[in-house]
Protein backbone atom coordinates (compact mmCIF):
# COMPACT_ATOMS: atom_id res chain seq x y z
CA UNK A 1 0.00 0.00 0.00
CA UNK A 2 1.29 3.64 -0.85
CA UNK A 3 3.06 4.73 1.94
CA UNK A 4 1.14 8.45 2.28
CA UNK A 5 -1.97 6.44 2.95
CA UNK A 6 -0.78 3.86 5.52
CA UNK A 7 0.74 7.40 7.84
CA UNK A 8 -2.67 8.62 7.34
CA UNK A 9 -4.57 6.25 8.50
CA UNK A 10 -2.21 5.20 10.69
CA UNK A 11 -2.65 9.34 11.91
CA UNK A 12 -6.38 9.10 11.65
CA UNK A 13 -6.22 6.41 14.07
CA UNK A 14 -3.86 7.77 16.62
CA UNK A 15 -6.03 10.57 16.46
CA UNK A 16 -9.04 8.90 17.04
CA UNK A 17 -7.74 7.43 20.39
CA UNK A 18 -6.37 10.30 21.68
CA UNK A 19 -10.19 11.81 21.49
CA UNK A 20 -11.14 8.99 22.85
CA UNK A 21 -9.11 9.28 25.86
CA UNK A 22 -9.85 12.53 26.26
CA UNK A 23 -13.70 11.79 25.77
CA UNK A 24 -13.46 9.18 28.72
CA UNK A 25 -11.90 12.48 30.74
CA UNK A 26 -13.97 14.85 29.98
CA UNK A 27 -17.55 13.51 29.27
CA UNK A 28 -17.89 10.29 31.05
CA UNK A 29 -15.78 11.07 33.77
CA UNK A 30 -15.63 14.48 35.83
CA UNK A 31 -12.62 16.03 34.88
CA UNK A 32 -14.37 19.07 33.42
CA UNK A 33 -16.44 19.96 36.46
CA UNK A 34 -14.85 17.52 39.04
CA UNK A 35 -12.27 20.07 40.69
CA UNK A 36 -11.69 22.48 43.24
CA UNK A 37 -10.23 25.78 42.29
CA UNK A 38 -7.78 27.02 44.87
CA UNK A 39 -9.70 25.86 47.47
CA UNK A 40 -9.46 26.38 51.26
CA UNK A 41 -9.99 23.87 54.03
CA UNK A 42 -12.36 23.90 56.59
CA UNK A 43 -12.53 21.37 59.65
CA UNK A 44 -15.56 19.78 61.19
CA UNK A 45 -15.85 17.51 64.44
CA UNK A 46 -18.62 14.71 64.10
CA UNK A 47 -19.73 12.10 66.13
CA UNK A 48 -20.05 9.72 63.78
CA UNK A 49 -20.05 10.17 59.79
CA UNK A 50 -21.70 7.19 58.67
CA UNK A 51 -20.94 6.04 55.29
CA UNK A 52 -19.31 9.57 54.55
CA UNK A 53 -15.73 8.81 52.17
CA UNK A 54 -13.37 10.42 51.23
CA UNK A 55 -14.38 12.86 47.87
CA UNK A 56 -17.79 13.25 48.93
CA UNK A 57 -19.97 16.21 48.24
CA UNK A 58 -19.86 19.43 50.11
CA UNK A 59 -22.84 20.90 49.40
CA UNK A 60 -24.46 24.55 50.42
CA UNK A 61 -28.15 25.21 49.43
CA UNK A 62 -27.57 22.11 47.61
CA UNK A 63 -25.20 22.52 44.90
CA UNK A 64 -21.87 21.25 44.87
CA UNK A 65 -18.87 24.18 46.40
CA UNK A 66 -16.12 21.19 47.62
CA UNK A 67 -15.07 18.26 48.56
CA UNK A 68 -14.16 16.11 51.28
CA UNK A 69 -10.48 15.94 51.73
CA UNK A 70 -9.37 13.64 54.51
CA UNK A 71 -11.35 11.67 57.32
CA UNK A 72 -9.66 11.18 60.59
CA UNK A 73 -10.02 10.28 63.88
CA UNK A 74 -9.30 12.59 67.11
CA UNK A 75 -7.43 10.46 69.68
CA UNK A 76 -8.18 13.02 72.44
CA UNK A 77 -11.91 13.81 71.96
CA UNK A 78 -12.65 10.14 70.26
CA UNK A 79 -14.67 12.35 67.53
CA UNK A 80 -14.22 12.15 63.84
CA UNK A 81 -12.51 15.17 62.27
CA UNK A 82 -13.71 15.84 58.86
CA UNK A 83 -11.54 17.85 56.22
CA UNK A 84 -13.65 19.98 54.20
CA UNK A 85 -12.23 21.34 50.81
CA UNK A 86 -14.18 24.20 49.33
CA UNK A 87 -13.86 25.91 46.26
CA UNK A 88 -11.98 29.64 46.49
CA UNK A 89 -15.21 31.25 44.81
CA UNK A 90 -17.22 30.73 47.89
CA UNK A 91 -14.78 32.30 50.44
CA UNK A 92 -17.65 34.50 52.61
CA UNK A 93 -19.40 31.84 54.49
CA UNK A 94 -20.07 33.03 58.19
CA UNK A 95 -17.63 31.58 60.81
CA UNK A 96 -21.05 30.04 62.78
CA UNK A 97 -22.13 27.96 59.60
CA UNK A 98 -23.22 24.72 60.70
CA UNK A 99 -22.53 21.42 58.75
CA UNK A 100 -24.97 18.13 58.23
CA UNK A 101 -24.14 14.79 56.80
CA UNK A 102 -27.00 13.96 54.54
CA UNK A 103 -27.87 11.12 53.04
CA UNK A 104 -28.94 11.46 49.22
CA UNK A 105 -32.11 9.68 48.50
CA UNK A 106 -33.18 6.69 51.14
CA UNK A 107 -29.88 4.89 50.83
CA UNK A 108 -27.50 6.90 48.79
CA UNK A 109 -24.58 8.41 48.73
CA UNK A 110 -23.75 10.38 51.86
CA UNK A 111 -22.52 14.41 51.67
CA UNK A 112 -21.32 17.23 53.84
CA UNK A 113 -24.51 19.95 53.80
CA UNK A 114 -23.64 23.40 54.98
CA UNK A 115 -25.95 25.42 56.35
CA UNK A 116 -24.90 29.50 56.62
CA UNK A 117 -25.43 30.96 59.76
CA UNK A 118 -25.45 34.65 60.39
CA UNK A 119 -22.40 36.54 61.83
CA UNK A 120 -19.96 38.92 60.14
CA UNK A 121 -16.68 37.51 60.07
CA UNK A 122 -16.26 34.73 57.62
CA UNK A 123 -14.15 31.34 57.84
CA UNK A 124 -10.67 31.13 56.91
CA UNK A 125 -8.20 28.52 55.81
CA UNK A 126 -7.78 25.97 58.90
CA UNK A 127 -10.87 26.74 60.70
CA UNK A 128 -13.49 24.87 62.39
CA UNK A 129 -16.75 24.23 62.62
CA UNK A 130 -18.13 24.31 65.62
CA UNK A 131 -21.94 23.78 64.64
CA UNK A 132 -22.17 19.66 63.10
CA UNK A 133 -24.94 17.11 62.91
CA UNK A 134 -24.05 13.62 62.55
CA UNK A 135 -25.16 11.31 60.34
CA UNK A 136 -28.34 9.45 60.46
CA UNK A 137 -27.24 5.82 61.06
CA UNK A 138 -29.99 3.44 60.13
CA UNK A 139 -29.49 0.54 61.87
CA UNK A 140 -29.16 2.96 65.40
CA UNK A 141 -33.16 4.21 64.26
CA UNK A 142 -34.33 0.67 63.52
CA UNK A 143 -32.99 -0.53 66.74
CA UNK A 144 -34.68 2.20 68.64
CA UNK A 145 -38.00 1.98 67.25
CA UNK A 146 -38.24 -1.54 67.98
CA UNK A 147 -36.84 -1.43 71.44
CA UNK A 148 -39.58 1.66 71.47
CA UNK A 149 -41.57 -0.29 70.10
CA UNK A 150 -41.28 -3.37 72.31
CA UNK A 151 -41.30 -1.42 75.36
CA UNK A 152 -44.83 0.31 74.65
CA UNK A 153 -46.28 -3.59 73.59
CA UNK A 154 -44.98 -4.49 77.37
CA UNK A 155 -47.47 -2.05 79.33
CA UNK B 1 10.39 -44.15 36.64
CA UNK B 2 9.70 -43.24 33.35
CA UNK B 3 6.80 -40.70 33.97
CA UNK B 4 9.65 -38.49 36.87
CA UNK B 5 11.37 -38.54 33.53
CA UNK B 6 9.05 -36.91 31.51
CA UNK B 7 7.64 -34.91 34.37
CA UNK B 8 11.31 -33.46 34.57
CA UNK B 9 11.55 -32.69 31.50
CA UNK B 10 8.82 -31.11 30.64
CA UNK B 11 8.60 -28.71 33.69
CA UNK B 12 12.50 -28.16 32.77
CA UNK B 13 11.58 -27.58 28.94
CA UNK B 14 8.80 -24.49 30.17
CA UNK B 15 11.91 -23.04 32.72
CA UNK B 16 13.52 -22.86 29.77
CA UNK B 17 10.89 -21.41 27.40
CA UNK B 18 9.86 -18.39 30.38
CA UNK B 19 13.81 -17.60 30.46
CA UNK B 20 14.07 -17.67 26.96
CA UNK B 21 10.86 -15.21 26.89
CA UNK B 22 12.30 -12.78 29.69
CA UNK B 23 16.05 -12.62 27.57
CA UNK B 24 13.71 -12.19 24.44
CA UNK B 25 11.39 -9.42 25.92
CA UNK B 26 15.01 -7.39 27.16
CA UNK B 27 16.18 -8.07 23.47
CA UNK B 28 12.90 -6.52 21.91
CA UNK B 29 12.72 -3.31 24.56
CA UNK B 30 16.40 -2.41 23.54
CA UNK B 31 15.88 -2.94 19.88
CA UNK B 32 13.92 0.11 19.78
CA UNK B 33 16.92 2.04 18.20
CA UNK B 34 16.38 0.69 14.59
CA UNK B 35 12.46 1.92 14.35
CA UNK B 36 13.48 5.53 16.36
CA UNK B 37 15.92 6.21 12.99
CA UNK B 38 13.41 5.39 10.54
CA UNK B 39 9.99 5.87 11.80
CA UNK B 40 7.92 4.26 9.05
CA UNK B 41 9.06 0.82 9.95
CA UNK B 42 6.70 1.38 13.47
CA UNK B 43 4.07 3.31 11.74
CA UNK B 44 3.59 0.74 8.87
CA UNK B 45 3.00 -2.30 11.93
CA UNK B 46 0.85 0.13 13.59
CA UNK B 47 -1.61 0.44 10.32
CA UNK B 48 -1.42 -3.55 10.69
CA UNK B 49 -1.67 -4.07 14.09
CA UNK B 50 -4.22 -0.84 15.12
CA UNK B 51 -5.60 0.30 12.02
CA UNK B 52 -7.22 -3.45 10.58
CA UNK B 53 -8.41 -3.64 14.24
CA UNK B 54 -10.47 -1.09 14.83
CA UNK B 55 -13.27 -2.08 12.04
CA UNK B 56 -14.24 -4.97 14.57
CA UNK B 57 -13.16 -3.27 17.83
CA UNK B 58 -15.62 -0.22 16.93
CA UNK B 59 -18.71 -3.11 15.70
CA UNK B 60 -17.98 -5.18 19.14
CA UNK B 61 -17.83 -1.83 21.18
CA UNK B 62 -21.38 -0.21 19.92
CA UNK B 63 -22.64 -3.95 20.36
CA UNK B 64 -21.37 -4.48 23.90
CA UNK B 65 -22.91 -1.26 24.69
CA UNK B 66 -26.02 -1.62 23.28
CA UNK B 67 -26.62 -5.30 25.25
CA UNK B 68 -25.42 -3.16 28.60
CA UNK B 69 -27.86 -0.53 27.75
CA UNK B 70 -30.91 -3.24 27.66
CA UNK B 71 -29.94 -5.52 30.14
CA UNK B 72 -28.94 -2.62 32.94
CA UNK B 73 -32.45 -1.50 31.82
CA UNK B 74 -34.44 -4.19 32.07
CA UNK B 75 -32.95 -4.86 35.98
CA UNK B 76 -32.78 -0.86 36.89
CA UNK B 77 -36.38 -0.22 35.84
CA UNK B 78 -37.83 -2.88 38.70
CA UNK B 79 -35.94 -0.63 41.12
CA UNK B 80 -37.19 2.72 39.47
CA UNK B 81 -33.60 3.14 39.19
CA UNK B 82 -33.14 3.75 35.66
CA UNK B 83 -31.43 7.11 35.87
CA UNK B 84 -28.75 5.03 37.19
CA UNK B 85 -28.54 3.36 33.43
CA UNK B 86 -25.66 5.82 31.96
CA UNK B 87 -23.61 5.26 35.08
CA UNK B 88 -24.14 1.27 34.90
CA UNK B 89 -23.05 1.70 31.83
CA UNK B 90 -20.10 3.46 31.90
CA UNK B 91 -18.65 2.27 35.01
CA UNK B 92 -18.73 -1.39 33.78
CA UNK B 93 -17.10 -0.43 30.28
CA UNK B 94 -14.59 1.84 31.69
CA UNK B 95 -13.31 -0.61 34.12
CA UNK B 96 -13.56 -3.83 33.02
CA UNK B 97 -14.73 -4.60 29.62
CA UNK B 98 -13.65 -2.31 27.71
CA UNK B 99 -10.13 -3.46 28.53
CA UNK B 100 -10.72 -6.96 28.95
CA UNK B 101 -12.57 -7.13 25.34
CA UNK B 102 -10.69 -5.02 23.71
CA UNK B 103 -7.85 -7.37 24.60
CA UNK B 104 -9.08 -10.17 23.81
CA UNK B 105 -10.08 -9.42 20.46
CA UNK B 106 -6.89 -7.69 19.64
CA UNK B 107 -5.12 -10.95 20.39
CA UNK B 108 -7.50 -12.70 18.50
CA UNK B 109 -7.41 -10.18 15.45
CA UNK B 110 -3.86 -8.85 15.79
CA UNK B 111 -2.14 -11.21 17.90
CA UNK B 112 -2.24 -14.30 16.26
CA UNK B 113 -1.38 -12.47 12.82
CA UNK B 114 2.11 -11.31 14.10
CA UNK B 115 2.60 -14.92 15.47
CA UNK B 116 1.67 -16.59 12.13
CA UNK B 117 3.52 -13.62 10.15
CA UNK B 118 6.94 -13.84 12.50
CA UNK B 119 6.65 -17.78 12.59
CA UNK B 120 6.21 -17.93 8.69
CA UNK B 121 9.41 -15.51 8.29
CA UNK B 122 11.34 -17.76 11.02
CA UNK B 123 10.21 -21.24 8.41
CA UNK B 124 10.90 -19.47 5.06
CA UNK B 125 14.27 -18.62 6.77
CA UNK B 126 13.75 -14.64 6.13
CA UNK B 127 14.53 -14.03 9.81
CA UNK B 128 18.05 -16.28 9.10
CA UNK B 129 18.80 -14.19 5.88
CA UNK B 130 18.70 -11.15 7.89
CA UNK B 131 20.97 -12.36 10.08
CA UNK B 132 24.09 -12.89 7.33
CA UNK B 133 23.36 -9.99 6.00
CA UNK B 134 23.90 -8.46 9.34
CA UNK B 135 20.72 -6.96 10.12
CA UNK B 136 19.31 -7.97 13.41
CA UNK B 137 16.11 -9.44 12.83
CA UNK B 138 14.82 -8.43 16.42
CA UNK B 139 15.19 -4.44 16.11
CA UNK B 140 14.15 -4.71 12.63
CA UNK B 141 11.39 -6.87 12.33
CA UNK B 142 10.02 -7.69 16.68
CA UNK B 143 10.35 -4.73 18.16
CA UNK B 144 8.45 -2.44 15.67
CA UNK B 145 5.76 -5.11 15.89
CA UNK B 146 5.73 -5.03 19.63
CA UNK B 147 5.86 -1.08 20.38
CA UNK B 148 3.08 -0.71 17.81
CA UNK B 149 0.88 -3.22 19.18
CA UNK B 150 2.10 -1.89 22.55
CA UNK B 151 0.82 1.82 21.76
CA UNK B 152 -2.16 0.45 19.86
CA UNK B 153 -4.23 -1.14 22.55
CA UNK B 154 -5.22 1.08 25.01
CA UNK B 155 -5.86 3.61 22.22
CA UNK B 156 -8.50 0.75 21.13
CA UNK B 157 -9.70 0.45 24.46
CA UNK B 158 -10.55 3.89 24.89
CA UNK B 159 -12.35 3.93 21.23
CA UNK B 160 -14.11 0.60 22.69
CA UNK B 161 -15.61 2.27 25.70
CA UNK B 162 -16.39 5.95 24.04
CA UNK B 163 -18.23 4.03 21.39
CA UNK B 164 -19.62 1.37 24.21
CA UNK B 165 -21.09 4.38 26.16
CA UNK B 166 -22.39 5.91 23.17
CA UNK B 167 -24.06 2.13 22.22
CA UNK B 168 -25.56 2.02 25.49
CA UNK B 169 -27.05 6.09 25.33
CA UNK B 170 -28.63 4.66 21.62
CA UNK B 171 -30.79 1.57 23.03
CA UNK B 172 -31.52 3.58 26.51
CA UNK B 173 -32.14 6.47 25.58
CA UNK B 174 -33.17 6.47 21.96
CA UNK B 175 -35.23 3.50 22.71
CA UNK B 176 -36.10 2.93 26.01
CA UNK B 177 -36.69 6.47 26.99
CA UNK B 178 -34.70 7.26 29.68
CA UNK B 179 -33.63 10.85 30.04
CA UNK B 180 -30.73 11.95 27.80
CA UNK B 181 -29.88 14.47 30.42
CA UNK B 182 -30.15 12.10 33.49
CA UNK B 183 -28.40 9.79 31.19
CA UNK B 184 -25.00 11.94 30.84
CA UNK B 185 -25.30 13.57 34.00
CA UNK B 186 -25.33 10.34 36.08
CA UNK B 187 -22.90 9.38 34.85
CA UNK B 188 -20.35 12.12 35.13
CA UNK B 189 -21.04 12.28 39.12
CA UNK B 190 -20.07 9.13 39.34
CA UNK B 191 -17.44 8.23 37.10
CA UNK B 192 -14.19 9.46 38.72
CA UNK B 193 -11.43 10.20 36.46
CA UNK B 194 -8.71 8.87 38.25
CA UNK B 195 -10.32 6.42 40.15
CA UNK B 196 -11.94 4.27 36.95
CA UNK B 197 -10.90 5.98 33.78
CA UNK B 198 -7.26 5.99 34.41
CA UNK B 199 -7.20 2.37 36.34
CA UNK B 200 -9.07 1.03 33.13
CA UNK B 201 -6.49 2.95 30.85
CA UNK B 202 -3.88 1.49 32.76
CA UNK B 203 -5.03 -1.65 32.62
CA UNK B 204 -5.14 -2.17 28.76
CA UNK B 205 -1.56 -0.94 29.03
CA UNK B 206 -0.19 -3.82 31.23
CA UNK B 207 -2.70 -6.03 28.89
CA UNK B 208 -1.21 -4.43 25.64
CA UNK B 209 2.39 -5.19 26.90
CA UNK B 210 1.34 -8.79 28.01
CA UNK B 211 -0.40 -9.82 24.33
CA UNK B 212 1.85 -8.23 22.46
CA UNK B 213 4.79 -9.89 24.59
CA UNK B 214 2.90 -13.66 23.88
CA UNK B 215 2.12 -12.91 20.49
CA UNK B 216 6.11 -12.07 18.73
CA UNK B 217 7.17 -14.28 21.53
CA UNK B 218 5.32 -17.64 20.18
CA UNK B 219 5.83 -16.73 16.96
CA UNK B 220 9.66 -16.26 16.95
CA UNK B 221 9.57 -19.25 19.05
CA UNK B 222 7.90 -21.24 16.52
CA UNK B 223 9.19 -24.43 14.91
CA UNK B 224 9.58 -24.09 11.61
CA UNK B 225 7.02 -25.94 10.16
CA UNK B 226 3.72 -25.64 8.83
CA UNK B 227 2.43 -27.19 11.99
CA UNK B 228 4.83 -25.65 14.73
CA UNK B 229 3.40 -22.24 13.18
CA UNK B 230 -0.16 -23.40 13.07
CA UNK B 231 0.43 -24.21 16.81
CA UNK B 232 1.98 -20.96 17.82
CA UNK B 233 -1.13 -19.27 16.65
CA UNK B 234 -3.26 -21.13 18.86
CA UNK B 235 -1.08 -20.91 21.48
CA UNK B 236 -0.61 -17.14 21.26
CA UNK B 237 -4.97 -17.08 21.55
CA UNK B 238 -5.10 -19.36 24.06
CA UNK B 239 -2.16 -17.71 26.36
CA UNK B 240 -2.90 -14.36 25.34
CA UNK B 241 -6.89 -14.54 26.71
CA UNK B 242 -5.85 -16.78 29.50
CA UNK B 243 -3.28 -14.22 30.85
CA UNK B 244 -5.37 -10.83 30.15
CA UNK B 245 -8.40 -12.77 32.09
CA UNK B 246 -6.24 -14.04 34.91
CA UNK B 247 -3.97 -10.38 35.11
CA UNK B 248 -7.27 -8.75 35.03
CA UNK B 249 -8.26 -10.29 38.52
CA UNK B 250 -5.29 -9.41 40.30
CA UNK B 251 -4.79 -5.65 38.67
CA UNK B 252 -8.31 -5.22 39.65
CA UNK B 253 -8.21 -6.85 43.17
CA UNK B 254 -5.01 -4.30 43.14
CA UNK B 255 -7.05 -1.35 41.97
CA UNK B 256 -10.43 -1.76 43.29
CA UNK B 257 -9.91 -3.94 46.37
CA UNK B 258 -11.13 -1.60 49.67
CA UNK B 259 -8.10 0.17 50.85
Amino acid sequence: MHKQLVELWVGVFVAAGLLALGALAFQVGNLSAADVRNGYVVYAEFDNIGGLKLRSRVTLAGVRIGRVRAIEVDPQSYRAVVALEIDGRYRNLPTDTSAMIQTQGVLGEQYVALEPGADEAYLKDGDRILLTQSALVLENLIGQFLYNKSGSGDK
Amino acid sequence: MRVFVLLGRHSLGTLARLGRAGLFLLQVLAGAWQFLRRPFLLVQQMYAVGVLTLLIILVAGLFVGMVLGFQGYNTLVDFGAESSLGLVVALTLTRELGPVLAALLFAGRAGSALTAEIGLMKATQQLAGMEMMAVDPISRVIAPRFYAGFVSLFLLAALFTVVGVYGGHLVGVDLLGVDSGVYWSGMREGVDVYEDVLNGVIKSIVFGFVVTWIAVFEGYDAVPTSEGVSRATTRTVVHASLAVLGLDFVLTSLMFGEV
